[in-house]
Parts: C-alpha cells; sequence; structure tokens
C-alpha cells in the first residue's frame, strides 16, 4: 500500500460509492451545537506559566511518600531498587518495538523468555506468555481462551470477592447473560480471585473438585504476585492470570500496569499473546524466537486466537530485573516481610474493641468493621496523614500493609483508629 | 503438467483437499490435504480437527491446519456428519507432509448426498487447476 493522499477525483468517488453528496453529510449525526459550538478554552500561556500552573495543581496531590500509606486492592507499593530503573533506561529496552527479527532482538527476546519463566515457577504452570497489560484484561483472555476451548459453553461463575475494576472490565467485554450464579455444565469457567478482593485466601481445592465434577476450568485470578511467596503455587489451576505490578513497576497513579498469562500446556495453541521459545540457530547456537506464531493475528487475520498481539514489554523488562535481583530466597523473604507487618497491624487493630476483625487468614490485606461509616473514618485517617485503606462496604474497610510500611506507621495507624473511635 | 502428486481414482477440491470414497463403508469419503497444499505450508506442526457427530455443510470449515509459518482452514468438501478424526497426528503432524494421501489422512465424514462427489474436480481437473493458478 503506498501512503499517498487522496485527491479530490478519490474523494468525489469514496462519497458516491457509500451515497453521499458531501463530506458534511457523514456528520450529520452530530448535533449542529456541537459542531458550531465554542471551546471554553483559556488564553494561550507561556512556558513558563504553564509550569507553574501545572506544578500548583500537582501540589494538590498528596504523594504516598508525604503519608502513612495503606492503600491496596489491586495496586501496590513496594519498594523498587534505584537499579531497576537505571537499567530499564537503556534505549535497547526503552525504545524497542515488537522483536519480531531474531536475529537483532536477542536481548529482548532472552528478557521475554526469563519473564515467562519466572512466572512459570511463582504460578507453578507450564506455559507463560510474554505479558499482557494488567490484570484485568489478562482475566478477560482467560475467559476468552476458556470459552475457545470449550466452544459452545459460554458462561462463568465467579466464586468470590472478585476486585470490582475487574469485574466490570468483564462487563465490557461480556453478555450479561455469560455471568453465571450456578455451579453446573453449562460453565466453561470458574474465577477464583487469590488472595480475593477482601485479602481472604481461597482454598483451591474445593473449586478444582467443582471444575472437575463440571468440567469446567479453573481460573485462578491474582492482583498481588508478592503473595506467591508465601502462598503454594496454584497448580490446581487450568490458567493464572494476574497482575504483576507489585515487583519493579510503582503505583504509577493506577497504571501501566503488567498482566500476566499463564496456563496448562495442553492450552498453549490457544492462548493470547505472543510467546518466546528456546531454539538454536543456523550454527547451533542457543537462541530465542517468537513461537506459535501461527496463532496470531499478523498471520491468522479474523481467525487469530485473541486480538492481543503485544505485550507489556518494559514494565515486562522492569519486573524481570527487580525479580533477579530478589532472587527466590529474596522473593520469599519479601513475602515474609509483607506479611508478618500486616500481622502486626492486624493484631493492633484486633486490640480496639470498636474495630470488629472477622477475617482468620490473609496476605498483606485484610478488612476490617467499624460502627462509624467507613468512607467518614477513612476522612478522618487523612487528616491526621494516614491513607487508611478502601470502603469497601459502608462500614468496611480493606487496608494493605508492605515493606514499605514502618513499625511507626503502624502504631500510628493502631493510635489514630483508636482515638477516633 | 504440474510437479505434484496428484493420484488416480481421487477427488479434489480448489481448497487443495482430496476426497476418497471408503472401501468399506459406500456412505463415508476419507478427507485429506493434497500433496501440492502440504509442500506450500511446509512443515505441518499442529491439526485441529473436528469432533466426531458434528455436522457440515459444504464450505464450512471444519478445523485447521499449523504450519511452522502459516495456518489453514479445512473446508467442508461435501455435506456430511463427523464420524471419525485422525487422531494420530495428534503426536505425528508430520504424516501430513510424509504421506498426504496415506496416514496423513484428517477426517472421515458420513456423507448425505453422494451425488454432491460429482461436483469435485477429477485428478485432471485438479491439476489443471495447478497450472493456472
Amino acid at each position: 500500500m503506498r501512503y499517498l493522499a487522496l485527491n479530490a477525483a478519490d474523494r468525489k468517488k469514496m462519497l458516491e460509492t457509500v451515497g453521499v453528496s458531501g463530506q458534511e453529510d457523514l456528520f450529520i449525526d452530530v448535533p449542529n451545537e456541537a459542531k458550531n459550538g465554542k471551546f471554553n478554552l483559556p488564553n494561550g500561556l507561556t512556558e513558563q506559566e504553564v509550569y507553574k500552573y501545572f506544578r500548583e495543581l500537582a501540589n494538590k496531590n498528596t504523594s504516598a511518600d508525604k503519608v502513612s500509606f495503606f492503600l491496596g486492592g489491586g495496586c501496590y507499593r513496594h519498594y523498587i531498587p534505584a537499579s531497576v530503573d537505571h537499567i530499564i533506561q537503556r534505549a535497547e529496552f526503552l525504545t524497542s518495538y515488537t522483536p519480531y527479527q531474531p536475529e537483532i532482538s536477542q536481548g529482548t527476546l532472552t528478557v521475554i523468555f526469563e519473564f515467562q519463566s519466572i512466572i512459570c515457577t511463582i504460578t507453578g504452570m507450564p506455559v507463560a506468555n510474554a505479558s499482557m497489560y494488567d490484570g484485568a484484561t489478562a482475566l478477560v483472555e482467560a475467559v476468552q481462551m476458556s470459552q475457545r476451548v470449550h466452544k459452545k459453553r459460554q458462561k462463568f461463575h465467579i466464586a468470590n470477592e472478585l476486585n470490582p475494576e475487574y469485574g466490570n472490565v468483564l462487563k465490557s467485554y461480556f453478555e450479561s447473560e455469560s455471568f453465571s450464579d450456578e455451579l453446573n455444565e453449562e460453565l466453561s469457567a470458574i474465577i477464583v480471585q487469590l488472595p480475593d478482593y477482601h485479602g481472604q485466601i481461597a482454598q483451591l481445592e474445593k473449586y478444582r473438585k467443582i471444575c472437575d465434577e463440571t468440567s469446567a476450568h479453573l481460573i485462578v485470578v491474582n492482583s498481588e504476585i508478592v503473595a506467591f511467596g508465601l502462598l503454594p503455587a496454584p497448580v490446581q489451576a487450568d490458567i493464572v492470570v494476574g497482575d504483576a505490578q507489585s515487583i519493579g513497576v510503582g503505583l504509577n497513579f493506577g497504571g501501566p500496569h503488567l498482566g500476566y498469562f499463564a496456563c496448562q500446556e495442553k492450552f498453549v495453541r490457544q492462548m493470547p499473546g505472543r510467546i518466546c521459545g528456546l531454539t538454536k540457530d543456523s550454527m547451533g547456537k542457543q537462541s530465542f524466537v517468537l513461537t506459535l506464531n501461527a496463532r496470531e493475528q499478523h498471520i491468522r487475520r479474523h481467525k487469530a486466537t485473541s486480538n492481543i498481539c503485544s505485550n507489556q514489554g518494559l514494565n515486562a523488562v522492569a519486573f524481570t530485573i527487580h525479580m533477579s535481583l530478589l532472587g527466590k530466597n529474596g522473593f520469599k523473604h519479601l513475602a515474609k516481610l509483607n506479611h508478618n507487618k500486616a500481622v502486626k497491624l492486624y493484631k493492633a487493630l484486633s486490640n480496639i474493641a470498636a474495630c470488629k476483625i472477622e477475617q482468620q487468614n490473609f496476605f498483606n490485606e485484610f478488612c476490617y468493621e467499624t460502627a462509624l461509616p467507613a468512607q467518614q473514618l477513612l476522612d478522618n485517617l487523612l487528616e491526621q496523614d494516614i491513607m487508611g485503606g478502601i470502603a469497601v462496604a459502608p462500614h468496611k474497610i480493606l487496608v494493605n500493609v508492605t515493606e514499605l510500611n514502618s513499625a511507626e506507621d503502624i502504631a500510628k495507624y493502631a493510635t489514630a483508629l483508636e482515638g477516633i473511635l | 503438467m504440474s510437479d505434484y502428486n496428484i493420484p488416480e481414482g481421487l477427488r479434489y477440491t480448489k481448497e487443495h483437499e482430496w476426497i476418497r470414497r471408503d472401501e468399506k463403508n459406500d456412505n463415508n469419503v476419507i478427507i485429506g490435504i493434497t500433496d501440492h497444499a502440504q509442500k506450500a505450508l511446509g512443515d505441518i506442526v499442529h491439526t485441529e480437527l473436528p469432533d466426531v457427530g458434528t455436522k457440515f455443510e459444504i464450505d464450512d470449515e471444519m478445523g485447521v491446519v499449523e504450519s511452522a509459518k502459516s495456518a489453514s482452514e479445512i473446508y467442508a468438501p461435501l455435506t456430511g456428519t463427523i464420524v471419525e478424526v485422525n487422531t494420530n497426528l495428534d503426536l505425528h503432524p508430520e504424516k501430513v507432509n510424509e504421506a498426504p494421501y496415506a496416514e496423513g489422512w484428517m477426517i472421515k465424514l458420513e456423507m448425505e448426498d453422494p451425488d454432491e462427489l460429482d461436483n469435485l474436480l477429477s485428478p485432471d481437473g485438479y491439476s489443471h487447476f495447478l497450472d493456472e493458478e
């Protein structure tokens, strides 16, 4: 295809083909008041003025570093070593595009292969792809893959507290009839979040049994990958998807995140996204290539397994660097540190009479209930520079603790809460 | 003359499939891809074949044959119902390359109307079609 601008004759022909007399007829659905309306925009500013304006706006934000920060619920604050940012700024990583040509992309392909291997180790799944955009869209892809495999079964069941944002993304992809409350043989998949949105750890065995009875796939979705440093790998699952933002990525105002997708080997040809494989070059030397390409859009067009034909490259690199700095033991240690600190807050809050905690098991976040409305309580905590959690119900707060919360932070939270209640 | 093996006694389609009447049951046909097709696709790495019992009309997609570099659909040459598929290909997809008209067969179909066979290409017809293509 040549990229030449259209001329008047081309335009005339195109307009005739679609059956309209002029270009303005193409915009007939736009209301006149919108077409002729004036934008209410201020006058132009100089560069210095723009900086000043936006600096003042930015100063209205409170950053996580300035307060005692206890927010989780799908986006987690962990320490990222300075070397991660330094290494990903290398132009070979920062500006590299899809590594279609293995002869010039061994660096990126090697990192992708390592990324996949780490995800496989953490999830206990035999295959993983080169990453997805975030946990929510990875979950959508998992459901779609399950439907592709099952062909006639299109329904799925959400078994526990799913992150409401993930639920909303599911709603934007699937008709309401696809959401099923019943556990039966019409199901394509059962979705279990681990740990769930309220921090609860599900017993996968129970769901595995239901899936075996109904031939549904067990999809495990996870939004805090550090949890797998302590929890056993969810090997009972058919598909494990989630968000790995916790490692190497940072809060970033909520995005971009880093989705991952892993599954049993029998589904490898139904998987979305790209996969990097290990092979040998013409000299017999170890090398990496994109593999199983025939599933993808650039070959199969509209019959591709998924419209995801890219990956979250830079964040996957950041994750891989951070993980390689942590190592297997470091990852476990990080998880233990998170859990121990969360237990500290859990114990401190349990001692407050007006604070009710029913939850028994959790990783680094849990819920508590109070008679005071949750949002009011959170506002009161914020006045004392504590971002105390997320109101997940009118009287229920989800609170997260990571290695970045100091012992003082935790003591301050408990004291403030006691004072308010 | 084309350079490909086009055995006598079979029927062919423009989608590069061959159709042979089952010697054991006159209502059934066996379907595979031609020597030309396997050469054009290159090393076959995977086949996706339909479930037994599935009914297809002419030109319906029945499955997929995937090589290292591309993937193509297998279309139903006749109306009928799947009675058997070559499950051996799951482990040995290379049979499609090695013996496209024998161990590389893919699908056995019970015909609804054997007269439809007359609409398919003869070996000569297929050979001419390849020359023109």
